[in-house]
């Protein structure tokens, strides 16, 4: 990968990692599936799996609520590993059948497991042909959610990657136009848009669209900021197509927001002065809502363990908006290039580590007796049990915490297990 | 290649984490990548349990599959002999160590550890979470209770005289539906009885208590689907009979005991006169009148399907209009059971096909899983649980068995409450405009908002389906009109039963193909469901 930021070559080498290389207690991508397909309103998700796959989805959507989910497995059978030609048959069977049970879908994406890699079902030749025996009505892409390759939310990463070289190219005469890339809640996505449009900014559109017929264009003039921070191959992606990375922060918290909005406006040579008119009054509502909390989080110690890799910009707006003292900020994978400018941010003296082992890092919490720790919800129960406040990290991906007027919602998520403890008398 | 949207039962080698995660000093290492370890949160989230399953992980990666996968595998397995120092392993692979094919028996064998270890082989292209428990608590049950299996000529003698007969009670696990309260309740009465509980197992059971499983007199089969296999070896090894009457309702809890009464030579018939259930009074208080012949369809594990039927027609005096179960295995018996109610059984894992049984019967009350309890709420109709896969809600934290005489009362409340709640709704809803098309005012006891904390996170997930979830509420399409005359004629009929007429109504009109309902209509119909 291409270094663009004087801050990134620092950032590659100079912090100390503990890297560990041991079981990991952490979702695979599949379990993106989860967000993007309430995202993407006409975009179906196939894995094609084992009924290990088929569980794990749903054990962490839960998804009886729905009348029918807009994703399903294909679980290979017995037969199914007999042969790759059968098994490709069977693939376009389930693909007919479903898409005939389906025809609102508009974009179909084939997903890949352990199973389908290991067996080496080569899902990019099944889409391809896919997508011509059902064009133009579906288009059909795939990508990979496998444990074996993707880590919980690097599942997003791969399918927005494999949705870049579909973005069709900007008119060479289009002028600057703004993406943001990674999925956010709607209500996060149309605060942006209203800020970006006080700033002057735009175009400005968001990958992944509500819609998959709105699929943001793309050319040398277009810039993008990414959302979140775990979007390396996409960005890849996105820089081939020619596209620009504005180089920032996370809009986790009033810091991040302001310094990911601030990429934005430098880029659009929007005045300081306007600038600050703009943020000035969202960044007083969120200040009020934090001021709230930072009494109750103030001087908390705080454990991280790895699994969103949110963690480094999560750690940096605890501590340096909440006071919050940060023990250990694990996360399964550090790309240093795109958290150049978290880094720097950290308190010095938290351990920050990569990958996992989890027993050692039961470990090193225990002996640290953090005041709040947030992991998996594997975890959380036990440690509650061994007198530990949790928080699961799977919430920070379902709620909407980007943005000004979520950084108050972000803080009380750490603050309510804590309240919760000191309320209860049983 | 199987197209599948929800499944009731998880992979294999999730029985076998039931198995060790309701044991004592047992440790399963799995051969697995990384995303399999959300089978904690089942054990950790769904059953609140404290304690993380005695389950590692090797998690291997792609880079890790050119590499030495089996050095991975070995080193898990000797690091967590080592910090947990069980008293027996489980080894085995998942789905996608299955492939890789590594033998983890034979490498964990290779150890040689001073432990028993078990070699757990669980095709995971071809079965599921129940056969895998049942195949994990067999292989334990052999591996540790075969050395101290008598000769095959050897004949249990008869009990000494002044001892109390003792059993084991088999089948319990981590994940089951109920089963912590039905050991307790059977436990119970097998103490009233005069007869002791030697050895549950798997729940709360160690490796050591396997290992003198035969010291028993007999077996109590609570759940066949589990523990069934175990039970029939013991028999062949041990010369120990096993009871698999399943205690579900007041019969069959009676059945229960005289066969325990027969197989400990005991004398029942003061307990048999003195034990009680409030069931049977119940059900013959008149104001259960309105209960009679409610159809219901029942679909969930074996087990607790063909016990629910029984209780119903027998107990409840319902009308089993339909019934069926995920559980291939016990097919024959299934088929059995449901000739004893003119209906043809269901056997399917595929939600869709019970979906489109249930509207097709329009039963007046669904027994199910939660996901039944799913269909019945966008249908309308009461539903209640009594099956696995289970869900946070069927981890109640009062005492609430399904065995034995209390298992009955709970489940005479548990099914009769949704009924009667429907007909408090009913006089609520006549002071609302009629409500059976406003999808928004689904009465509240058909089900509750989705409280599991699987649940919880979705439903704050970034954005929402409401339409998905409320297009399917009426039953009937809405194509039918009704004329002006016919509907003034349907709010004559009194309130309770004009939503059941006129789906009814709509239902017929919509069969024939009648685009508009008109009284002759709405008579025709009324006269075609009175049959
Ligand atoms: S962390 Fe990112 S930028 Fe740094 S070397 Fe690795 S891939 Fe490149
Ligand atoms: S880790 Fe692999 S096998 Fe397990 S659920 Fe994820 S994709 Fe499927």
């Amino acid at each position: 990968m291409t270094i663009q930021t004087p801050v990134a070559s620092k950032g590659c080498s100079d912090v100390p990692v503990l890297r560990e290389r041991g079981q990991r207690e952490v979702f695979c991508g599949l379990t993106g599936i989860v967000w993007l397909h309430r995202k993407m309103q006409d975009a179906f998700f196939l894995v094609v799996g084992s009924r290990t796959c088929a569980h794990l989805i749903q054990s962490a959507a839960g998804v009886m609520i729905f009348a029918e989910p807009r994703f399903a497995t294909a679980i290979m059978e017995e037969r199914d590993l007999a042969g790759l030609v059968d098994a490709n048959d069977e693939l376009d069977r389930v693909v007919a059948r479903l898409l005939e049970r389906r025809p609102d879908i508009k974009l179909l994406f084939l997903v890949g497991s352990c199973p389908s890699e290991v067996i080496k079902l080569d899902l990019s030749r099944a889409a391809a042909r896919l997508s011509r025996s059902h064009a133009p009505a579906v288009r059909v892409l795939n990508y990979s959610g496998s444990g074996i390759e993707t880590t919980f939310t690097q599942g997003e990463d791969a399918c927005l990657a494999s949705l870049v070289p579909e973005l069709p190219d900007a008119a060479p005469n289009a002028g600057k136009s703004l993406i943001v890339v990674g999925a956010l809640a709607d209500v996060v996505e149309d605060q942006f848009r209203r800020l970006f449009d006080q700033l002057g900014i735009g175009p400005v559109s968001f990958l992944p669209p509500r819609r998959t017929s709105e699929l943001p264009t793309v050319g040398p003039q277009t810039q993008y900021l990414l959302a979140q921070p775990f979007l390396g191959d996409t960005a890849r992606a996105l820089d081939e197509r020619g596209a620009v990375r504005l180089h920032s922060n996370f809009p986790l918290g009033i810091e991040g927001t302001t310094n990911w909005l601030r990429a934005a406006a430098d880029a659009w040579g929007v005045s300081e002065q306007h600038f600050n008119t703009v943020v000035q009054p969202p960044q007083e509502r969120a200040r009020k809502a934090l001021d709230h909390h930072r009494e109750r989080l103030a001087d908390k110690s705080i454990f991280f363990f790895p699994d969103s890799q949110l963690e480094v910009p999560l750690a940096r707006f605890v501590s340096r908006e909440l006071g919050m003292r940060p023990i250990e900020i694990g996360t399964p994978y550090l790309h240093q290039q795109h958290l150049a400018a978290e880094l720097p941010l950290l308190p010095q003296n938290a351990l920050l580590s990569e990958g996992q082992d989890v027993e050692k890092q039961l470990d090193r919490c225990r002996a640290a007796k953090p005041d709040i720790v947030v992991c998996g919800l594997g975890l959380a129960n036990p440690l509650e049990a061994e007198g530990m406040t949790t928080k699961w990290s799977i919430e920070l991906l379902f709620t909407p915490i980007q943005g000004y007027e979520q950084a108050g919602d972000l803080a009380e998520l750490f603050a309510r297990p804590l309240v919760r403890r000191s309320r209860l008398e049983v | 290649m199987q197209l599948t949207l929800w499944t009731y039962e998880g992979p294999p080698h999730v029985g076998a984490m039931r198995i060790a995660t309701a044991m004592e000093g047992v440790h399963y290492v799995l051969h697995a990548p990384q995303g399999d370890t959300y089978a904690d949160l089942l054990f950790t989230m769904i059953e609140r349990r404290d304690k993380r399953p005695p389950v590692t992980y090797t998690t291997f990666q792609a880079r890790d599959l050119g590499g030495d996968t089996a050095e991975l595998f070995k080193n898990a397995v000797r690091e967590a002999y080592e910090r947990f120092m069980p008293e027996a392993l489980l080894v085995g692979a998942s789905c996608t160590a299955e492939l890789i094919q590594d033998d983890p028996g034979g490498l964990a064998l290779a150890l040689r550890l001073p432990v028993p270890v078990v070699p757990l082989e669980l095709p995971a292209y071809q079965k599921k979470e129940n056969w895998g428990a049942s195949e994990t608590f067999y292989r334990l049950v052999r591996a540790l209770a075969a050395p101290h299996a008598p000769p095959a000529d050897w004949q249990r003698p008869a009990r000494e005289a002044g001892r109390r007969p003792r059993c084991n009670l088999l089948g319990p696990t981590a994940l089951g539906f109920r089963h912590r309260d039905d050991v307790k309740e059977i436990t119970g009465l097998l103490a009233r009885l005069g007869v002791d509980v030697d050895v549950v197992a798997p729940m709360g059971a160690s490796p050591s208590d396997l290992a003198r499983l035969g010291e028993a007199d007999f077996n109590v089969v609570l759940y066949p689907e589990i523990a069934l296999s175990a039970a029939q070896w013991l028999q062949r090894t041990f010369r120990q009979p096993y009871i698999d009457i399943v205690p579900v309702g007041v019969t069959a809890t009676r059945e229960f005991i005289a066969a325990v009464a027969t197989l400990s030579g005991i004398d029942a018939s003061s307990l048999l006169a003195a034990e009680q259930s409030r069931l049977p009074w119940y059900s013959r208080s008149v104001d259960s009148t309105y209960l009679t012949g409610k159809r219901v369809f029942v679909f969930g594990d074996a087990t607790h399907v063909i016990a629910a039927a029984r209780v119903a027609k027998e107990e409840l005096g319902f009308t089993v209009v339909g019934l069926g179960s995920y559980s291939r295995e016990f097919g024959r018996e299934l088929r059995e059971a449901a000739k004893a109610y003119g209906v043809e059984a269901l056997i399917t894992d595929d939600y869709l096909e019970v979906e489109a049984k249930v509207r097709e019967l329009a039963p007046e009350m669904v027994l199910g899983t939660q996901m039944e309890r799913h269909i019945a709420k966008r249908l309308g109709i009461p539903s209640a649980v009594i099956s696995a896969p289970v869900h946070v809600q069927d981890f109640p934290a009062r005492y609430s068995p399904q065995m034995g005489f209390e298992g009955a009362n709970v489940i005479f409340d548990t099914w009769v409450h949704p009924l009667m709640m429907g007909l408090e709704e009913h006089l609520l809803a006549m002071f609302r405009e009629d409500f059976e098309f406003h999808a928004g005012a689904g009465p509240s006891h058909l089900g509750h908002a989705a409280s599991a904390p699987s649940d919880a996170a979705p439903a704050q997930a970034p954005t929402r389906e409401p339409a998905q979830a409320q297009s399917t509420i009426s039953m009937t399409p809405a194509d039918v009109c009704w004329s002006d005359d016919a509907q003034k004629e349907l709010m004559k009929i009194p309130f309770f039963v004009r939503g059941k007429a006129r789906r009814n109504t709509e239902r017929f009109a919509t069969e024939r193909g009648l685009a508009t309902v008109t009284i002759e209509t709405l008579y025709d119909a009324k006269a075609h469901y009175s049959r």
